[in-house]
C-alpha cells in the first residue's frame, strides 16, 4: 500500500469538501477487507505488524475524511495551510464576544432551573453556528481565498469546542 | 506478540492441516468454550455434558484448586476462600476494589505493583491468577474433547474494558497456556453468532448485560463486514448488582436488624439470586429468610422486584441513547435488536429495551452461549481454516486515552469510539528552561481532570537536551492494535531520543509477579514462556552490544584509554553469556553493560545537544505545553 497517497487518492475520491459518506464507507471497508491484521493473523509477525501500521492510517484517512471540521483542515494543510498549531491570527471581536457569552452560559448550566432545556438551547445554537460556518468556508474555498478560508476554520475550531463540552457537561448530567 | 513466533511441538504448517482453534467466553458468572467442528459451531461440554463452567475456584488448605460447580459447593460455607465474580476484579487497583466494600467478601492485599491479592488459605491469589485457572479448565476441556493441543483461542471481553482490564484478560490467557488469537468483544462476537453476516445489510444493535458487565454495541453490517460504529456501557454494572439491590430490600424488608457478616452476605445474595430467576417465570416468590437465629416469611412480587432493579436498568437506558448519538443513528434506524447475557431474561429488561428500540429484541440463541459461539466462528479464520471467508470485525476504542498536562488536565490524544487499530501522535513541549525530563502519565476516560480518569501507565522520557522552556519538541505517539491494547512512545524530534512502552497498567502484575506466577504454572505455557524470555534477552544483548560499537566507533574520541578497554572486555562477556541459555544470566549481562556505558552515553548525548543548540535563537522560544 503507498501511505504516500492524500486520503482523497486512498479511498479514490475527488478532493473537495463534499464528500459522499456512504461511498467513502463503502471504499473504507474494501480496503479494511485488503489490509486489517485479521487477514494475516496465520502469517508472521512482520506482516501482522505491517498491517496494522496500514489499517491505522486506513482508519485515520476515515476518521479524517468523516468529521467536517478536519476535511476542512486537511484540505487547507493540502493547499499548504497548517491549522493544527497555534495561530496569530486576528479573529473578529463579535465572534469572540459571542463565544464568550456562550462559554458563560455554558459555565452557568448546571445551575440553572432547567438544566437540560439550557443545554438543549445552548447546543443548537453551536449547531447553527457549525452549520452556517461550514457553508462558508465551502464558498471561500471554492474562491481560493485561502487566508478567508483559513479563519473559518480557526472559527470552527471554537466552536467545535464547545459543542463537545456541551456534550460533555449532557453526560455528566445524565450520570448523575 | 512474540509467543506467536515459537512453533508448538506437532504444529507443522502443513498447508491443508485443521488448526485446533476454540472461542473462550470467560464470564463473571459462567464461562464456555466453543469450537467450529464441520463447519458448524458448537459449545464444548464437560465430562457430565455440562456446557457452562460457573466462574468459581476454591482453593483448598493443601493448595488445590477446584474450579466450577466443585467450587461452587464451598460459596457460602467458606466465602474467603470460594472466589466468584473474579472477573469485577480484573485490572482493578486495591482501591477500586476496596470500593466494591461488602458485596465482594474477600480479604486482600497489595501486591507489587499496586494489584490487588485475594488471601485465600492456599496463599494470595491476583485475579490474573483465579481467572487464569479457570481458562486452564476450559483448556484442558477443549484439548481433551479435541484430541489435540490448541493452535490458539480467541477470548472475548467487555466492549467497554479498559487497557487495564484487557492486558489483565490477555496475561491470564497468557498464564494458563493459551496462545491469543485475539481478544474480542462480546457485543461483537454476539454479532457474528447470531449470523447476521449472511447477506444481511444494516445497523443492528447489541444490548449484552452480563452477571457483572454491561454493554452497548451499535454496528453496521455489511456483506460480511462487521463494523462497529459506536459502544458504551459499565464495566461494573450487572445481574450481580440486581442481586445486590434485592438483597438489601429483602433484608430490610424482613425486618430483622442486623449488619450482615461474609457468609451472611453470600447467603442473602445466593437467595435473591434465586428469587430473580424465580420471578422470570412467576409473578411472585415465597421464600423464608432465616438469619442470625431468627426465621421470617417473605412474599416479592414481580413489581416489588421491578421497582428495586429499575434505577440499574435506567442507567443501561441511558448508555444505549449516548451510544446511538456516537454512532450518529437513531433508534428507528437501529434494524435488530439482539439480547445478549444471562441477565437479559429479566422481563423487565426485555420490555425496556424493546420500547426503547420500538421493536422486539432477539432472544433465538441461549444468551448465555452466544458469545462464545461468535468467538469461535472468528477463531476459526483467525487460524487460517478459512482461507476464503468474507467476515472481518472492525472495533472501536470504548473510552478515550489521553496524557496529562500541566494542572492536572487531560489532553485527549484518542477519542472513544474511533476506529481501531490506530496510531496517532501529539507534540508537547517542556515547561521550563533547562528541563531534561518529562514526565509522560497516560490515562483513559472521558473527564477532564486526570484525577477523574484511570491511570494506566507512567514513564519518564529523559536526556532531553536542555533548552529554553517550550524549545523542545517530544512527539507521543499512541498505538492501539485490533485487540485494543495500546502502546506508548515518545521521542524529541530534535536528537531523535527516544523511549517506549508496552503499556502495563499502573496496578498491573510487576514482571517479578508475572515470573513468580509461571513458575507456579505447569503444561507447555512454561517452556513457551521461558524459550521467549531467552529469545527476548538474546535480542536485547545484540541490540546493545551493536548499538554500543557503533557509539564507540563514532564517538570513540569522548573515551579515554582505560574507559574503551573496559567497554570492550563487558561487551565480550555479554557476548558469551548470550551464546549460552540462561535469561537471567543476560539479563543481568545487559544491566550492567548498560550501567557501565551510561557515562559515555551522557558525554555523547552533551556533544549532541552543542550540535543541536547551535543556530538556535533562545529570545524566540516560551511556550507553555500547548
Amino acid at each position: 500500500m503507498d501511505m504516500t497517497r492524500n486520503y482523497f487518492e486512498l479511498f479514490d475520491l475527488e478532493p473537495g469538501f463534499d464528500v459522499d459518506q456512504a461511498l467513502l464507507s463503502e471504499r473504507y471497508r474494501a480496503l479494511q477487507k485488503q489490509w486489517h491484521p485479521d487477514r494475516f493473523a496465520h502469517l508472521s509477525e512482520r506482516e501482522r505488524r505491517l498491517a496494522v501500521q496500514y489499517t491505522a492510517h486506513i482508519n485515520e484517512a476515515l476518521a479524517t475524511l468523516k468529521s467536517p471540521l478536519r476535511r476542512a483542515q486537511y484540505l487547507l494543510l493540502l493547499a499548504g495551510r497548517d491549522t493544527h498549531g497555534e495561530s496569530g491570527a486576528q479573529l473578529d471581536p463579535m465572534f469572540l464576544m459571542q463565544q464568550m457569552e456562550l462559554r458563560e452560559r455554558l459555565a452557568q448550566a448546571s445551575d440553572h432551573a432547567d438544566p437540560e432545556s439550557e443545554l438543549d438551547t445552548l447546543r443548537e445554537q453551536a449547531d447553527a453556528e457549525l452549520r452556517s460556518l461550514l457553508a462558508e468556508f465551502v464558498s471561500l474555498f471554492s474562491h481560493q481565498d485561502l487566508d478567508g478560508a483559513e479563519k473559518v476554520v480557526r472559527k470552527l475550531q471554537f466552536v467545535t469546542k464547545l459543542h463537545k463540552e456541551i456534550e460533555l457537561l449532557e453526560d455528566r448530567l445524565l450520570d448523575d | 506478540m512474540a509467543l506467536l513466533q515459537i512453533a508448538e511441538p506437532g504444529q507443522s504448517a502443513a498447508p491443508h492441516e485443521r488448526k485446533l482453534a476454540v472461542g473462550i467466553d470467560l464470564g463473571t458468572t459462567n464461562s464456555l468454550a466453543a469450537t467450529v467442528r464441520s463447519g458448524e459451531a458448537q459449545t464444548l461440554a464437560d465430562i457430565n455434558g455440562e456446557h457452562l463452567l460457573p466462574s468459581v475456584a476454591y482453593y483448598a488448605e493443601d493448595g488445590s484448586v477446584e474450579i466450577g460447580s466443585a467450587a461452587m459447593i464451598h460459596a457460602a460455607e467458606d466465602p474467603y476462600n470460594t472466589i466468584i465474580s473474579v472477573k469485577r476484579l480484573m485490572g482493578r487497583g486495591v482501591e477500586d476494589v476496596l470500593s466494591f466494600g461488602d458485596e465482594l467478601p474477600y480479604r486482600f492485599a497489595p501486591g507489587e505493583g499496586g494489584m490487588p491479592f485475594i488471601e485465600t488459605q492456599a496463599g494470595p491469589r491476583s485475579p490474573v491468577q483465579v481467572s487464569a485457572d479457570i481458562l486452564r479448565a476450559l483448556r484442558v476441556r477443549a484439548e481433551q474433547s479435541l484430541d489435540g493441543v490448541l493452535a490458539g483461542a480467541v477470548i472475548t471481553v467487555p466492549a467497554y474494558f479498559d487497557d487495564a482490564q484487557r492486558q489483565a484478560t490477555k496475561d491470564a490467557a497468557r498464564l494458563a497456556g493459551l496462545n491469543v488469537l485475539r481478544l474480542l468483544n462480546e457485543p461483537t462476537a454476539a454479532a457474528v453468532a447470531y449470523g447476521l453476516d449472511q447477506g444481511d445489510e444494516g445497523v443492528i444493535a447489541i444490548y449484552d448485560l452480563g452477571g457483572g458487565t454491561f454493554d452497548i454495541s451499535v454496528l453496521r453490517l455489511s456483506r460480511g463486514v462487521f463494523e462497529v460504529l459506536a459502544t458504551g456501557g459499565d464495566s461494573a454494572l450487572g445481574g450481580d448488582d440486581f442481586d445486590y439491590a434485592l438483597a438489601r430490600w429483602m433484608l430490610k424488608e424482613s425486618g430483622i436488624e442486623l449488619e450482615p457478616n461474609a457468609q451472611q452476605a453470600r447467603y442473602l445474595t445466593t437467595l435473591a439470586r434465586r428469587v430473580k430467576e424465580q420471578l422470570s417465570a412467576e409473578d411472585c416468590v415465597e421464600l423464608v429468610l432465616e438469619l442470625d437465629g431468627q426465621s421470617q416469611g417473605l412474599s416479592i412480587s414481580r413489581e416489588q422486584f421491578d421497582s428495586v432493579i429499575e434505577p440499574l436498568v435506567k442507567k443501561t437506558l441511558r448508555a444505549c441513547r449516548r451510544a446511538l448519538k456516537d454512532a450518529g443513528v437513531s433508534a428507528d434506524e437501529v434494524r435488530e435488536v439482539v439480547m445478549v447475557g444471562g441477565s437479559t431474561r429479566v422481563p423487565l429488561v426485555r420490555a425496556r429495551v424493546g420500547e426503547l428500540f420500538g421493536r422486539e429484541p432477539h432472544i433465538e440463541i441461549d444468551p448465555d452461549r452466544v458469545v462464545a459461539i461468535g468467538a469461535a466462528l472468528q477463531a476459526d479464520v483467525l487460524a487460517g481454516n478459512k482461507p476464503d471467508s468474507e467476515m472481518l470485525l472492525l472495533d472501536v476504542i470504548p473510552l478515550s486515552l489521553g496524557l496529562e498536562t500541566m494542572g492536572g488536565l487531560v489532553e485527549k490524544v484518542i477519542h472513544r469510539n474511533t476506529a481501531i487499530p490506530v496510531a496517532r501522535g501529539q507534540e508537547f513541549t517542556t515547561y521550563q528552561d533547562g528541563q531534561t525530563a518529562m514526565a509522560i502519565h497516560v490515562v483513559q476516560g472521558e473527564r477532564e481532570l486526570v484525577t477523574d480518569c484511570r491511570s494506566l501507565a507512567r514513564f519518564v522520557l529523559r536526556g532531553i537536551p536542555p533548552m529554553a522552556a517550550g524549545a523542545a519538541k517530544i512527539r507521543v505517539t499512541f498505538q492501539i492494535d485490533a485487540d485494543g491494547l495500546l502502546s506508548v512512545s515518545a521521542q524529541e524530534l530534535s536528537t531523535g531520543i527516544e523511549s517506549s512502552i508496552q503499556v502495563k497498567p499502573s496496578y498491573g502484575l510487576t514482571d517479578n509477579e508475572i515470573a513468580g506466577m509461571l513458575k507456579d504454572s505447569f503444561s507447555h505455557a512454561e517452556e513457551d514462556m521461558a524459550a521467549r524470555a531467552l529469545r527476548e534477552q538474546q535480542v536485547e544483548a545484540g541490540r546493545l552490544v551493536d548499538a554500543l560499537e557503533a557509539a564507540m566507533a563514532q564517538d570513540g574520541e569522548l573515551l579515554d584509554e582505560q574507559e574503551t578497554a573496559a567497554l570492550s572486555e563487558a561487551i565480550t562477556e555479554l557476548r558469551n553469556v548470550a551464546g549460552g541459555g540462561d535469561a537471567a544470566a543476560i539479563e543481568a549481562g545487559v544491566q550492567s553493560l548498560a550501567k557501565l556505558s551510561d557515562e559515555f552515553a551522557a558525554r555523547r548525548m552533551d556533544k549532541g545537544i552543542q550540535r543541536a543548540l547551535q543556530g538556535h535563537r533562545v529570545d524566540e522560544l516560551g511556550k507553555e505545553l500547548k
